[in-house]
C-alpha cells in the first residue's frame, strides 16, 4: 500500500545545527527505503513564511501570502512510500527524526488508476544536450 | 438425514464455529465483509449440501474451505463488472497462496490475530471494543449497542468506521512483532475482560451469565498468556479462571443473584480455582504485577477460603490499598470499604461508602446495595430498605433486581 508521511512541526522547535543533522539522518532513511523498493519520493518543504495560497471564488482568483491554516504546527516535508501495512508505516514513520519533536502523520493514498507516471524534471533529451 | 435435523445440527455448528470459520476467512481473504458474506453463504450452502452428502468428518475445515470458494466467487464477479481491477487480481492470487496447508494451532490463532487487528492502537478505543465485540465474538450491533448505552444505528455507525479505517489504512490481519506486541497488550487485555464481564455479568437483560461468552474470553486470554507470559496477562487469565469458579455458585434456581456471601462454596468448580491459583502464583512470579494480578489475588484468598467469615479479610484489605495506592478509582475505593467492614465491622466501611453514594457512585447500583447490606447489618432496616430502593431503581439486570426486591421484602418484614 502506498502511504504520504505528512511531517508536522513547530519551525523553530530545532536549531541549525539540529536541522542539518535531520537532514542527513532522513536522507540515510530514504536510501533504507529505497534499497527495499518502497522509496517513492521524499522532501522537506521551505518554511510557512515562503508559502502562498490560491482560492478561486465566485470566479475570481484569489492570492494569498501564507499558508492554508496559521496554526503553531505547521507541515515540513513529506515522504511517499510504499510498504505492505500500516504497521510498516508507523515502523518508517518512528523512524524519521521529527517524530521526536514534531508529529508524523500517516495517511493513506487513495489510488486512481489512470494517473500518469511521475514527469522527470527535465525532458531526457534536453538534459543530454546540457551536459553534452 | 432429514433437512430438519441438518438444520439443527448446522444451527448448531453456527452457534460454537461461526466466529472461528470468519477469523480465519478474514485472515485469507483479509475483508471484513467479504469475510462475513462468505461465511454466511457457507453455513446456507452446509444445510443444502450436508442432507445429500452427510456431515463431513471436519465441519470446520469444510465450512472455511467453502467460505473461501465463495469469497473466490464474489470477488470474481466483481471483477468481471469492473475489468482487469489489479488490486481484485492480486488479492485473488493472495488467497490461493494463502490457503497452503497451515498448523492447526495456527488456525486455532485466528482469532487472536483477529484481536490484535481490532484493537489497533490506530481505532478509536470506542471502536476497538465494539468491532471486538461484534467480528471476534459476533454479538449482534444490538447487543453491543445496549451494552454501551447507545442506539443500535450509531453503533452500527461505529461499527462501519471502524472497519473502513482496517481496510483503506491497510490495518494488518496480523499479530504484531514481538517488540510492537508489549504495547498493543494493554488494549488487548481492556477488551477481553470486557467480553469476559459482558458473559459473566452482562450490563442488561434477562439472563445473569452468557457462558459462551465468558468461555470464550477466557480461551482468548489462554492464548494471549501462552504467547506472552507476563504478570498482567496471567494476572487476567486467573482473575477470569476464579470468577468463572463461581458461576453456578452464584445464581439461585429461580435465576436470582446470590452474593459471595451466601455462596455454596462446595458449588465452586475446583479445577477452576486450581488453575486460577496456580495462575496467580504464575502472574506473582513474572514480574511487576498490575491491576489484573492483584484482583486476581484478591479473588485468590476468596477462593482459599471455607467461609464468609474465615475469609483472611485483613488481606485483602491490603491488597485493595495496594490496587487504590496503584490504580485510584472510586469503584476500588468501594470494594476497599466493603472490605473494611468485613475485617472491622459494618461501622467501619459505611462513611466511606456513604460519601461514594452520594458522590461519586451516585449511579452506580452496586454502591448503593452496598450501603444497604452495611445499614441492614447494623440492623438500621428504614435505611437499609431506602438503599435497597435507589439500587432497583439504578439496576438493569433482571437477576440483580430480584435480589434487590427480595431484600426490599425482607427489610420491611423485619
Amino acid at each position: 500500500m502506498k502511504y504520504m508521511l505528512l511531517i508536522y512541526g513547530t519551525e523553530t522547535a530545532i536549531d541549525e545545527d539540529e536541522r542539518q543533522a535531520c537532514m542527513v539522518e532522513s536522507t540515510a532513511v530514504c536510501h533504507d527505503l529505497a534499497a527495499k523498493g518502497q522509496f517513492l519520493g521524499a522532501s522537506p518543504l521551505h518554511p510557512v513564511s515562503t508559502a502562498t495560497s490560491v482560492r478561486i471564488r465566485e470566479g475570481r482568483k484569489l492570492v494569498t501570502d501564507g499558508p492554508f491554516a496559521e496554526t503553531v504546527e505547521q507541515l515540513g516535508g513529506y515522504y511517499l512510500i510504499d510498504v505492505p501495512n500500516l504497521d510498516e508505516a508507523i515502523a518508517v514513520a518512528s523512524k524519521l527524526p521529527p517524530s521526536k519533536w514534531g508529529t508524523v502523520e500517516i495517511r493513506p493514498i487513495y489510488v486512481l488508476d489512470d494517473i500518469p507516471e511521475p514527469s522527470r524534471n527535465e525532458p531526457a533529451e534536453a538534459g543530454a544536450d546540457l551536459r553534452s | 438425514m432429514p433437512l430438519v435435523s441438518i438444520r439443527q445440527v448446522v444451527d448448531g455448528i453456527y452457534r460454537a464455529e461461526s466466529r472461528r470459520v470468519f477469523a480465519t476467512l478474514v485472515r485469507m481473504v483479509g475483508d471484513f465483509d467479504l469475510a462475513e458474506d462468505a461465511m454466511q453463504e457457507a453455513f446456507a450452502a452446509a444445510v443444502e449440501r450436508w442432507s445429500a452428502d452427510g456431515i463431513p468428518e471436519n465441519p470446520r475445515a469444510w465450512l472455511v474451505s467453502t467460505g473461501r470458494f465463495k469469497a473466490i466467487d464474489s470477488i470474481r464477479r466483481r471483477e468481471s463488472a469492473k475489468a482487469g481491477h489489479a488490486a481484485i487480481l492480486e488479492r485473488l492470487d493472495q488467497i490461493q497462496e494463502r490457503n497452503g496447508a497451515r498448523a492447526a494451532a495456527e488456525i486455532e490463532d485466528d482469532r487472536l490475530r483477529l484481536i490484535f487487528t481490532c484493537c489497533h492502537p490506530a481505532i478509536a478505543e470506542e471502536v476497538q471494543i465494539a468491532l471486538t465485540l461484534r467480528e471476534v465474538c459476533g454479538l449482534t450491533t444490538e447487543e453491543i449497542a445496549r451494552a454501551f448505552l447507545t442506539s443500535p444505528q450509531a453503533m452500527a455507525q461505529r461499527l462501519v468506521r471502524g472497519k473502513a479505517k482496517i481496510r483503506d489504512a491497510g490495518i494488518p490481519f496480523e499479530l504484531p512483532e514481538a517488540d510492537a506486541m508489549e504495547e498493543r497488550l494493554d488494549a488487548v487485555l481492556a477488551v477481553i475482560y470486557l467480553v469476559f464481564n459482558e458473559g459473566y455479568s452482562p450490563s442488561s437483560g434477562v439472563s445473569v451469565v452468557r457462558a459462551d461468552l465468558s468461555a470464550e474470553a477466557i480461551r482468548l486470554g489462554r492464548l494471549v498468556a501462552e504467547r506472552l507470559p507476563d504478570s498482567e496477562t496471567l494476572g487476567l487469565l486467573a482473575l477470569m479462571l476464579l470468577h468463572e469458579s463461581r458461576r453456578t455458585a452464584r445464581t439461585d434456581a429461580e435465576g436470582g443473584i446470590v452474593t459471595l456471601e451466601f455462596q455454596d462454596r462446595s458449588a465452586w468448580n475446583e479445577e477452576a480455582i486450581a488453575e486460577g491459583l496456580r495462575t496467580v502464583s504464575s502472574a506473582f512470579q513474572a514480574g511487576p504485577v498490575g491491576p489484573y494480578a492483584i484482583q486476581a489475588a484478591i479473588a485468590a484468598v476468596h477462593a482459599e477460603a471455607k467461609s464468609a467469615e474465615s475469609t483472611d479479610w485483613g488481606r485483602i484489605v491490603a491488597l485493595y490499598e495496594i490496587l487504590r495506592q496503584q490504580f485510584p478509582s472510586p469503584v476500588i475505593d468501594l470494594n476497599h470499604a466493603v472490605a473494611l467492614a468485613m475485617r472491622d465491622g459494618p461501622e467501619a466501611g459505611l462513611p466511606a461508602i456513604v460519601t461514594l453514594t452520594e458522590g461519586k457512585l451516585a449511579q452506580y447500583h452496586l454502591a448503593h446495595a452496598a450501603r444497604a447490606d452495611l445499614s441492614r447489618r447494623m440492623g438500621r432496616m428504614a435505611e437499609a430498605e431506602a438503599s435497597y430502593r435507589k439500587a432497583l431503581e439504578l439496576a438493569r439486570l433482571e437477576p440483580e433486581r430480584k435480589y434487590l426486591a427480595r431484600r426490599i421484602a425482607e427489610s420491611i418484614g423485619s
